[in-house]
């Protein structure tokens, strides 16, 4: 067995091996541009685009002429939701998303609320430069903005009702297993919604949520569905029209395939329509423009052909490891708890709560397994985990969190091993935690005054 | 983000871990931190009747830089007096286990660890002396 052992898969997976040999023809010898449309190197390079086009779509159950690549997923992310507001602002301005969302579309979210209100406040301004008759500047806004009771000013009700940029959004809570609550999701539809958009699998902690429920609500409500699938796809069973999915971002780097490439599934039938967000060549039937990166492409049809046709054994065996790993640590330690659903979850997925012992000592502990941790100390904001936050979770359990991602290369004999060093950690951090003396001494840690610092 | 050579020697074969009887008039107990923010510290000084600090052990609930500015501060402050163990400051601990900006509350939390527990020995002598003045300890239950 090879030290360190990687259990992150969530974070990125190994290149499968033969990815990478499909891929070696497209650097040296077959490097042509797939949009060279007049010689053999073109055509070539665009054959084997189409190959993996064609891979990819059998994989997600749609047409090839639906995918659109992209640099990952982060900008299918960026590029479905902006592209979606932009394209039918007319239509309407709101969107529905999930507060354990993944930062790329939960950022993407906040950057049209705040370009709605930055406009709104422009108008604000030139509201009152005509009231005020004078120069209005923006420290002034909000001052002039109560002395002239704009809150109930008609004229600028009505500019605000054609603002036509950016969107105002909705972030429904889970509920405490992770899922989304799908009353809360119906009742939060407007006649101004136009883009639902949930995650098909949490990267923290791996529940999969109810899309095809999601999706047939969407449809009923005339709302698109978005579903950054990346986490799911070639894990678990997905079809876009039995969700119903209108955009389904995907990474190649999630499943086994390289970095640096993904897709976007645009629907055909009925059509989704969605504003470019790179201008240039028209690439993608103009959705999004740039040379295409042949050799990554050719990885991730290889990668999401592997994926179909392995899923169903790979996910057997993966979640019986996984099983194995949480039934170790479970047997020799006290006080754990899994977060997020323990059903609808990833095969691959383990998120528990050491209680008493902190993520990151814990990670240094077992410095030759990688995982990663919901402690604040892991992140460079210092604050736990947004995602178990979102759940309920106790911000010391989140701190005391660790997310294990098992997949395609991860052994029996890792798992084992993983368990022996865990038990043995936890143990260790717990022996000189004045938290677990203290509970053990049945202090309620809850009524203790703790000196904030 | 690395570890330094320090912190990993200090995680990984910690100094003075354990307790201290908190009722020994001779033991001041420090308690700092909050579960919630990630990192309690817990520094016991067992201290002289003419101020020496006499033996310090420490139980810290925290990351690797924290057990490691807990384990180096037990290190520290045995030997000192309380006026001298007083003086260390979180600057001292963040340069000798060369803690990059991040982790400054660690070495933060293990001052003011000090300082907590030679308060509440002081609060504990006060309260024998004085015999009225209530003892202070860092943290203390709510009835």
């Amino acid at each position: 067995m090879k030290l360190p052992i990687y259990m992150d898969y969530h974070a990125t997976t190994p290149m499968d091996p033969r990815v990478l040999e499909a891929m070696k023809p497209y650097f040296v010898e077959d490097f042509g541009n797939a949009a060279s449309r007049n010689h053999a190197f073109g055509w070539k390079a665009e054959a084997a685009v189409e190959k993996a086009r064609k891979q990819i779509a059998s994989l997600l159950g749609c047409s090839d002429k639906e995918i659109v690549f992209t640099s990952g997923a982060t900008e299918s992310n960026n590029l479905a939701i902006k592209g979606v507001v932009e394209f039918y602002k007319d239509k309407g301005d709101h969107l529905i998303t999930l507060t354990t969302e993944h930062k790329a579309v939960l950022d993407t979210c906040k950057r049209l609320e705040r370009q709605r209100e930055e406009r709104i406040d422009e108008l604000k301004i030139q509201r009152l430069m005509e009231l005020t008759g004078q120069d209005v500047n923006a420290e002034d806004l909000a001052t002039l903005e109560i002395k002239h009771s704009l809150d109930t000013d008609a004229l600028l009700k009505r500019w605000i009702d054609k603002v036509r940029v950016g969107a105002r959004v909705t972030y429904l809570s889970p509920k405490q297993d992770g899922l989304i609550d799908l009353d809360q999701l119906r009742a939060a539809i407007t006649d101004k919604t136009i883009l639902v958009s949930v995650m098909l699998a949490n990267n923290e902690i791996g529940v999969v949520q109810p899309v095809n429920e999601i999706g047939a609500i969407c449809r009923e409500k005339g709302v698109l569905f978005h579903t950054d699938a990346v986490q799911g796809v070639g894990k678990v069973p997905f079809n876009v029209d039995t969700a119903k999915a209108d955009l389904v971002s995907l990474s190649a780097h999630k499943m086994y395939g390289p970095k640096g490439v993904g897709a976007l599934y645009v629907r055909r039938k009925p059509r989704v329509r969605i504003r470019e967000q790179i201008d240039g060549g028209g690439h993608e039937r103009g959705m999004r423009s740039g040379t295409l990166n042949v050799s990554g492409i050719v990885g991730f049809g290889a990668a999401a052909e592997l994926a179909q046709h392995e899923m169903a054994s790979e996910a057997v065996r993966v979640s019986a490891l996984r099983d194995r790993l949480w039934k170790g640590v479970a047997a020799k330690l006290d006080y754990l708890t899994v977060n997020g659903s323990q059903t609808a979850r990833l095969p691959g997925n383990l998120n528990v709560s050491f209680a008493f012992a902190e993520g990151e000592g814990l990670m240094m502990a077992i410095k030759d397994v990688a995982v990663s941790s919901g402690s604040a100390c892991t992140s460079a904001s210092l604050e736990p985990s947004y995602v178990l936050r979102a759940l309920g979770v106790e911000e010391e359990m989140a701190h005391s969190s660790i997310r294990f991602g098992l997949g395609r290369f991860t052994t029996e004999e890792e798992v084992d091993y993983v368990i022996e060093l865990m038990v043995r950690a936890v143990t260790k951090l717990r022996d000189m935690s004045p938290l677990y003396e203290m509970a053990k001494e049945g202090i309620d840690l809850k009524s203790v005054s703790w000196k904030a610092h | 983000m690395a570890y330094s050579d320090k912190v990993i020697e200090h995680f990984e074969h910690s100094r003075n871990v354990g307790t201290l009887d908190k009722n020994d008039p001779n033991v001041g107990t420090g308690l700092v931190g909050a579960p919630a923010c990630g990192d309690v510290m817990r520094l016991q000084l067992k201290i002289s009747d003419d101020g020496v600090i006499q033996d310090a052990k420490f139980k810290t609930f925290g990351c690797g830089s924290a057990i490691a500015s807990s384990s180096l501060v037990t290190e520290w402050v045995k030997g000192k007096s309380m006026d001298d163990a007083m003086k260390i400051t979180n600057k001292d601990i963040a340069l000798e286990l060369s803690l990059p900006p991040v982790k400054i509350h660690c070495s933060v939390l293990a001052e003011d660890a000090i300082k907590a527990a030679i308060e509440d020995f002081r609060a504990k002598r006060a309260a024998r002396n004085g015999g009225s003045a209530e003892t202070t300890p860092a943290a203390t239950r709510e009835a």
